[in-house]
């Protein structure tokens, strides 16, 4: 099963290496990760996307906190919680095709940010598989290039992850 | 007043109370050193190669439980170090490593000795530092003692920048420790530790399995309490030998891959299983299908991420082994539940049926040095009281079989990585920190060669160790596999061109004795013990066909040993109370 991990990191040289190290060395799959600094200068916050039997997403709930640098860690997917991507996609889109463009970009809620002649760059924050679902719908023969952040997430309500 | 890294760095070790540092000089390391040389609190012990200090450290850790401290340079010194560190790490042994770093602005430049330290020992370490600023020089090595000695123990590695041992700040020592990420646990949960105690109470064929945690954790006093109070069976892991007493008849001997006939057996027919302070290694439990197939287990352990790893667990306990086994024993006292008498008894019963097919017994009669019987004699010339190192491989289990272990910090070996060459400098660790013990390094031919320029560091520093070396000109464990899992192909396990030991010895200025009788064994022991202040190879010439036994093969369970060949098994009997 996917599951969404979510946690408070040192923010050290190494960290980051420490949490993709134990993955690799354990055998545990990353789907996606993404790591940035908070409000608090000391601390990052990481969240990773895996999969895996309950017995397996216990065991890397349990390494994960047995690492030094882990401040504090929550399994997302164990509450309600809301999960966000962000997509930026650049299509090939002259002449009439710009039209369809826009209307699946209007449809999907995405934003166009960049424009040639040619082509042009989307923007679209949603869930990762609405995400799929947008890229899926523009011709394949079109896209140009495709960058997804990978998955952040918060749970829902009054609930939080804080030192 | 402002001191430099280097200076620091030794005030830094004498403050925290540290008696030997075991390393080895190089450029990047060079500050320290000076700074050693101009103090008198630290005693460094020069080895021959880092990974002895690595080792030596590790054994001085095992035997004393305080944290075991290593010095090298940058580079080569530090990656010599590796197989030292996951050593420790495999074992939980508290080692603080020290490495000399490129300065901070050639660190990236592929400068002469860099590599990334910090990276390459990641994996093998419970922690690792790089520090960049003299003025955190202070807290991260307080920080490193604190982590390495704390919950479930481990190396700790601090790299150290030339240019930081150059820098100048003022000094203090942190007096305490406490970090945000990192709170380990000792304690464990009452309401967990009440229905681990219900359980264990309610068994009718309890058997308590324990590891190398009771040792690390100084709870075989506890351990001992608990099994007696009980009267139930208690098997030890290779690393937790010494923790419940050999010679008590409670105590059924290790179990796992070389596991006594007993213990195996009654790990496969128990109905509750307590394991405390040990990890469910494959070589304990071997095919996890057929493991303890009757058992509901409970499972107290420090580390929260041995619990239900390897094996579901019913109850699991995370806390020291010291303190959830106090609590156990207090609830046990008062409670109005007690052990069902008729089944234990039962039980026993059928344990002793086990115990006397005597699976250790041996061919007395050889023309032909019977290992074990080397190592019977070693115990009974020693009144087991000896520090026993050993590399790996069949000596390693012959002396966890034959030498009875009553108390723990005796046995030194590394369990979980299994590194040949590990015995010698482990065992210089220990003398060091018990220069009054008798120390003996219980090795083979072919492990005793890869540390073997450590007996010039024995010479160095006057360490009479005593080395039992088992020569069965093979590496014997390698041969006993190939004997039986690949029709007798002795692919590269046979050792030619060996050097002759006794004449080694000497050119090291140590004392080499040679034995090729058995009726010389116990002479050239009690000789070797004589000769209090020298450092005595002894090179037995033992039988080499000789196999251990009993052996659990890959993809068997505990009842399905290969015993020694004259020993037919005895049936289990499932007609248990």
């Amino acid at each position: 099963m996917r599951h969404t991990i979510s946690m408070l990191l040192e923010n050290e040289a190494g960290a980051l290496s420490r949490v993709a190290g134990l993955f690799s060395a354990r055998g545990y799959n990353i789907e996606s990760l993404t790591v940035a600094p908070t409000e608090d200068a000391t601390l990052s916050r990481l969240t990773l996307v895996t999969s895996g039997s309950e017995d397996v997403i216990e065991q890397i709930t349990k390494q994960l906190n047995k690492l030094v640098d882990v401040v504090k860690l929550v399994d997302l997917t164990e509450g309600q919680h809301i999960e966000r991507e962000m997509l930026l996609i650049k299509i090939k889109a002259s002449g009439a095709a710009r039209n369809e463009v826009n209307r699946l970009v209007q449809e999907y809620q995405g934003r166009i940010i960049d424009e040639t002649d040619a082509t042009c760059t989307i923007e679209l924050t949603d869930t990762s598989s609405r995400l799929d679902a947008f890229v899926k719908a523009v011709n394949h023969a079109d896209i140009i290039e495709v960058v997804r952040s990978g998955v952040s997430g918060i749970a829902r309500g009054e609930k939080s992850l804080r030192v | 007043m402002e001191l430099t890294g280097a200076d620091i760095f030794v005030r830094c070790l004498a403050d925290e109370g540290v008696e030997f540092v075991f390393g080895y000089p190089g450029g990047a390391a060079l500050h320290i050193y000076d700074a050693l040389y101009r103090q008198d609190k630290v005693k460094h012990i020069l080895v021959r190669h880092e990974q002895g200090a690595a080792h030596a450290a590790d054994g001085y850790a095992r035997a004393t439980g305080r944290p075991g401290v290593v010095l090298v340079t940058s580079g080569p010194g530090v990656t010599n170090t590796v197989t030292g560190i996951a050593t420790a790490y495999m074992d939980s042994i508290p080692l603080v490593i020290f490495s000399g770093q490129v300065a901070t602005s050639l660190i990236g430049d592929d400068a002469f000795q860099e590599v990334d330290a910090v990276g390459i020992t990641r994996p093998c370490v419970k922690h690792n530092f790089l520090v960049k600023d003299v003025r955190d020089l202070a807290s991260t090595i307080k920080k490193a003692f604190y982590i390495a000695s704390t919950g479930r123990p481990g190396p700790v590695l601090v790299d150290i920048p030339k240019d930081v041992t150059a820098h100048k700040c003022e000094y203090a020592y942190p007096k305490s420790v406490s970090m945000r990420s990192y709170i380990p646990v000792s304690e464990g949960d009452p309401g967990q530790i009440r229905k681990a105690v219900d359980l264990m109470l309610s068994a009718k064929r309890p058997m308590i399995y324990t590891g190398g945690g009771i040792v690390l954790g100084e709870a075989s006093a506890a351990l001992t309490e608990l099994v007696r109070l009980l009267n139930y069976p208690c098997t030890n892991t290779l690393m937790g030998l010494g923790a419940y007493p050999a010679t008590d008849p409670l105590f059924v001997g290790m179990l796992g891959m070389h596991g006594t006939y007993e213990a195996n057996m009654a790990m496969h027919e128990c109905d509750v299983l307590i394991g405390i302070g040990a990890r469910f290694d494959d070589r304990v439990t071997g095919d996890l299908n057929k493991f303890c197939p009757h058992a509901r287990i409970i499972h107290v352990d420090v580390d929260p991420a041995s619990i239900s790893k390897n094996v579901p667990v019913e109850v699991p306990v995370v806390g020291a082994a010291g303190p959830v086994m106090r609590e156990m024993i207090k609830l046990i006292k008062a409670s109005k539940q007690q052990p069902d008498q008729a089944a234990l008894s039962a039980w026993w019963k059928q344990i002793d049926q086990w115990r006397a097919l005597n699976c250790l017994d041996y061919d007395h009669d050889s023309k032909l040095i019977k290992p074990q019987y080397v190592l019977e004699k070693l115990y009974e010339i020693t009144q087991g009281d000896a520090y026993i190192t050993s590399d790996v491989g069949q000596h390693q289990m012959w002396a966890a079989q034959y030498y009875k272990f009553d108390k723990p910090r005796r046995w030194i070996n590394s369990g979980g990585l299994g590194t040949m060459g590990f015995g010698l400098p482990a065992a210089m660790g220990v003398k060091m920190a018990f220069p009054q013990a008798t120390v003996c390094c219980v090795t083979g031919e072919a492990s005793i060669q890869m540390c073997i320029q450590e007996l010039s560091t024995c010479k160095q520093y006057d360490l009479p160790i005593k080395i039992v070396n088992l020569n069965n000109r093979y590496m014997g464990m390698v041969r006993q596999w190939q004997e039986f899992f690949y029709d007798r192909r002795y692919s590269h396990s046979y050792m030619d061109a060996l050097p002759d030991f006794v004449k080694l010895t000497e050119a090291y200025g140590h004392v080499g004795l040679k034995i090729e009788q058995p009726g010389d064994v116990e002479g050239a022991i009690k000789e070797a013990l004589k000769l209090k202040d020298r450092l005595v190879f002894m090179d037995f010439i033992t039988d080499q066909t000789e196999n251990v036994y009993p052996m659990i093969a890959a993809g068997k369970g505990h009842n399905e040993m290969h015993l020694k060949p004259c020993k037919a098994v005895v049936p289990t009997d499932r007609e248990l109370a």
